[in-house]
């Protein structure tokens, strides 16, 4: 009864989007103001109706009703509380309808929040955001319906993939929703101003909140998907350039491309059709990388419901929205004029060239990943693009980003001196150059990545902190009251340059080990002894496990008791490997158990892994330093109005 | 027979991990060159693994021929040539930049170059602007800002 009217509620969702997606519109051509009314409740409708079907969707998962044939596809009674939960868009069908509930919780929020913005742009603002959700809420009805019954209920579910059934993967689709889907206020602020005719300054402001929370998201949400990744697959990598992974990689890139674009419209009134292309293409991105986790083009680790026919609907809401967009974008971009006059070495230039950096870094991404398609289709070469390609490929911008990072940031704005940039970061150039030697001369005969790597994390890391001691005049008092927008600033940068640190220590200097380990008979791994005590077996809710008892020791001394497993999910048919790792501030050991061996003892993978958590503590810094930046109160509507008030009185 | 069916399927179904203690060379820097070869190759029936990584007995068995090659005394592009040769180039993690596939490796350079100079033709051109007229406020803008002071 429950799932039927989520059914309905979703069908009456799709009715609203379309008359959102409409009458808005007309209303703002001919300046019609109740038409343009029509949006703002519809919005607030849309969202509350597939919040409904949502909930009624997770009430058929939670309460496990197999009559469903989703939850009977993709769960099971004995699943844990919160993968039940979970569950619900651990498949196709209810990805999508989280991914359309994001769609239309930003339309809601366009609503509740754009007070400020001007009426006719606000109309068309919501109606392009409906215009999305009509093509999602139509692919869902017609190819991907969640809410389909089974004549013979079955007793019980098959069970939800095994490597899904994980807190970090629970969570994981929920924050890259949120950052692909809020890439689309960033897409319908650029076609609501392309039909307006009008970029300026405060569009600028509007759209970078709404860009920098999608960034954010979407930060975290490929944060949580590398640490599973690092964790759960059993060798501890954290990113494999896997087609999957580059679709969320991608859209990340010109997220982060779109932000810094938009301060310079902001702030300079330039830049702004590139703005607007990049607004388009960061959510064309977002549209690509569901096109290809779902159409089964290309071969990956995470594709789930391959299927021609739905591959061939994404394909079309695409090619409708990117290259409308894009029509739309050669028609009008030559009246959007810029206005801000600079000079070749000034913070404007700078922002062009970290746009340049990533939006190229981009581009390699997409041809890397597409190449064995194209190889096919038009060579008849039959070939992979694998990690070794992009680890060459790709790192080099990467490097190139972060060494002008600390020098740009700090430019000023109109005409800035580029002797005086960098006179000003000679101690932190020679800071990171004596870390790097430190390290250099204390690693004997191993490659330059490490030292690398190192310096340039340094670079990047102390460059943000003296860009912040700079603005606040070289005093302590000032530092703590400087806008949020600068705390921001300066801890997203030196969490890029954390991530790089980490990156570059665990390429670097990880030890592996690979032995048989027998019972009671201790051995050395780097500074490290470990000892297997027993294996065990082990009744977990819904799996059985073999789980090992390592003894971690250094200097003699037990420092950790860590439990490797293997478990196996007899429902699903699955084996999985959980590591156990001992995280520490300067690196983890990373421990996993094997099978056992015929002449006794137990197959036991060792790795010590420096500086790991320092790629996730990367990625919370950044995701941080953004909401840092979001808090600040220019952002914040109701604080913006009493700021005007306390400063504009006077001026009266 | 039956129950021979049923261990074998199950000897099938248990997960191989990745290297295992009985295929490491003894000589370390033998398997050092294995294990950085065998980073390259893709493992055949996996989804964007190599076979370093892999699970599959499949990449087993490459892993075992990569090292006899190395301890037959084939160099490292001897050895991936034999593999090449049998599995065709699909194994190969790393695209050779040989025929249409300079196009893959050049992409990257090509498009930072003219990114680079679209870019700095826009920025001389700002250089070279000159400041534009402030322009007054329309009607509807000074209608607005006059209902914002209203409120204050």
């Amino acid at each position: 009864m429950i799932t039927e009217l989520g059914h309905f509620v979703l069908i009456l969702a799709f009715l609203i989007a379309i008359v959102q997606a409409v009458v808005p519109l007309i209303g703002a051509h001919k300046h019609w103001y109740g038409w343009m009314a029509v949006a703002e409740p519809a919005a607030k409708m849309q969202f509350l109706f597939t919040a409904f079907a949502f909930a009624a969707l997770t009430y058929a998962f939670v309460t496990s009703d197999f009559s469903l044939r989703l939850v009977w596809l993709n769960s099971h009674s004995a699943k844990p509380m919160l993968y039940k939960v979970s569950g619900v868009w651990g498949n196709h069908e209810g990805s999508m309808l989280l991914w359309v509930l994001i769609l239309t919780l930003f339309g809601a929020c366009a609503a509740w929040f754009g007070d400020n913005l001007p009426p006719t742009l606000r109309a068309r603002v919501l109606a392009i955001q409906s215009s999305v959700a009509v093509a999602f809420f139509a692919f869902i009805l017609f190819t991907s319906n969640p809410f389909l019954r089974l004549a013979v209920p079955p007793f019980d579910g098959q069970d939800l993939n095994p490597l899904l059934q994980d807190p970090g993967l629970a969570f994981h689709p929920p924050f890259l929703y949120l950052g692909y889907v809020g890439l689309s206020m960033a897409f319908s602020f650029a076609v609501a101003a392309l039909l307006e005719g009008r970029v300026d300054a405060a569009w600028a402001r509007w759209v970078r909140p709404w860009t920098l929370a999608a960034w954010v998201f979407l930060t975290i949400g490929i944060g949580l998907g590398s640490w599973w990744a690092y964790y759960e697959l059993g060798w501890g990598g954290f990113w494999f350039w896997d087609p999957v992974e580059n679709a969320s990689f991608m859209p990340w890139l010109l997220a982060a491309a779109l932000l810094h674009s938009a301060i310079v419209v902001e702030k300079r009134e330039s830049l702004k059709s590139w703005t607007i292309l990049l607004a388009i293409l960061a959510f064309g991105f977002s549209l690509i990388g569901t096109f290809i986790v779902r159409s089964g083009l290309l071969t990956s680790v995470h594709a789930f419901a391959n299927d021609p026919e739905r591959g061939v609907f994404i394909l079309m809401i695409l090619a409708f929205f990117t290259g409308g967009a894009l029509i739309l974008f050669a028609m009008r971009a030559s009246t959007m004029e810029a206005k801000g006059v600079f000079s070749v070495v000034s913070r404007e230039s700078a922002l062009v060239s970290n746009n340049i950096l990533l939006a190229v870094s981009c581009f390699v991404v997409f041809v890397g990943t597409l190449w064995p398609m194209f190889a096919e289709m038009f060579f008849d070469r039959k070939l992979s693009v694998g990690p070794p390609f992009f680890n060459m490929a790709f790192t080099p911008f990467m490097i190139a980003l972060g060494l002008i990072l600390p020098i740009g940031s700090t430019l000023a704005w109109k005409r800035g001196k580029i002797g005086r940039a960098v006179h000003q970061m000679r101690y932190v150039f020679g800071l990171a150059l004596a870390l790097a030697l430190l390290v250099w001369v204390m690693q004997t005969g191993r490659s330059l990545m490490g030292p690398l790597g190192l310096f340039l994390g340094a670079w990047v890391v102390f460059g943000a902190a003296l860009d912040l001691w700079m603005r606040a005049q070289r005093k302590l008092d000032r530092l703590l009251r400087l806008p949020r927008a600068d705390w921001g600033k300066a801890v997203a940068h030196a969490g890029l340059g954390v991530t790089m640190f980490g990156i570059a220590g665990l390429l670097a200097w990880q030890v592996e080990d690979i032995r048989v380990a027998k019972i009671d008979e201790p051995f050395t791994v780097g500074q490290f002894e470990l000892e297997l005590k027993g294996v065990k077996r082990v009744q977990g809710p819904n799996y059985l496990s073999t789980m090992g008892d390592v003894i971690l020791r250094q200097d003699g001394v037990d420092i950790a008791l860590l439990n490797p497993e293997k478990r196996n999910y007899p429902v699903a048919q699955m084996p999985t490997t959980e590591a156990a790792i001992d995280y520490r501030f300067l690196r983890d050991v990373y421990v996993v158990i094997g099978d056992p061996q015929q002449g006794g003892g137990w197959t036991l993978r060792t790795y010590i892994k420096p500086l790991a958590n320092w790629i996730w503590a990367g990625t919370l810094l950044m995701a941080l330093g953004g909401f840092l930046s979001l808090s600040d109160r220019r952002f914040r509507v109701a604080a913006g109005a009493r700021k005007r008030r306390e400063t504009h009185v006077p001026a009266q | 027979m039956r129950q021979a069916l049923a261990i074998l399927l199950m000897v099938i179904a248990l997960p191989l991990s990745a290297v295992q203690p009985d295929e490491v060379l003894d000589d370390p820097v033998l398997e050092q060159r294995a294990r950085d070869l065998s980073k390259g190759l893709r493992c055949l029936v996996c989804q964007n693994e190599s076979i370093d990584e892999s699970e599959a007995p499949l990449a087993r068995d490459l892993r075992l021929l990569v090292r006899e090659r190395l301890v037959g005394g084939d160099s490292d592009s001897q050895a991936i040539d034999f593999i090449v040769d049998r599995y065709g180039e699909y194994v190969l993690l790393r695209p050779t930049v040989t025929g249409s596939n300079w196009l893959l490796w050049a992409a990257g350079p090509l498009m930072l170059l003219l990114a680079s100079a679209i870019g700095f033709g826009y920025l001389r051109t700002r250089q070279g602007a000159s400041e534009p007229e402030v322009v007054a406020l329309s009607d509807t803008e000074k209608n607005r800002l006059a209902e914002l002071l209203k409120d204050e």
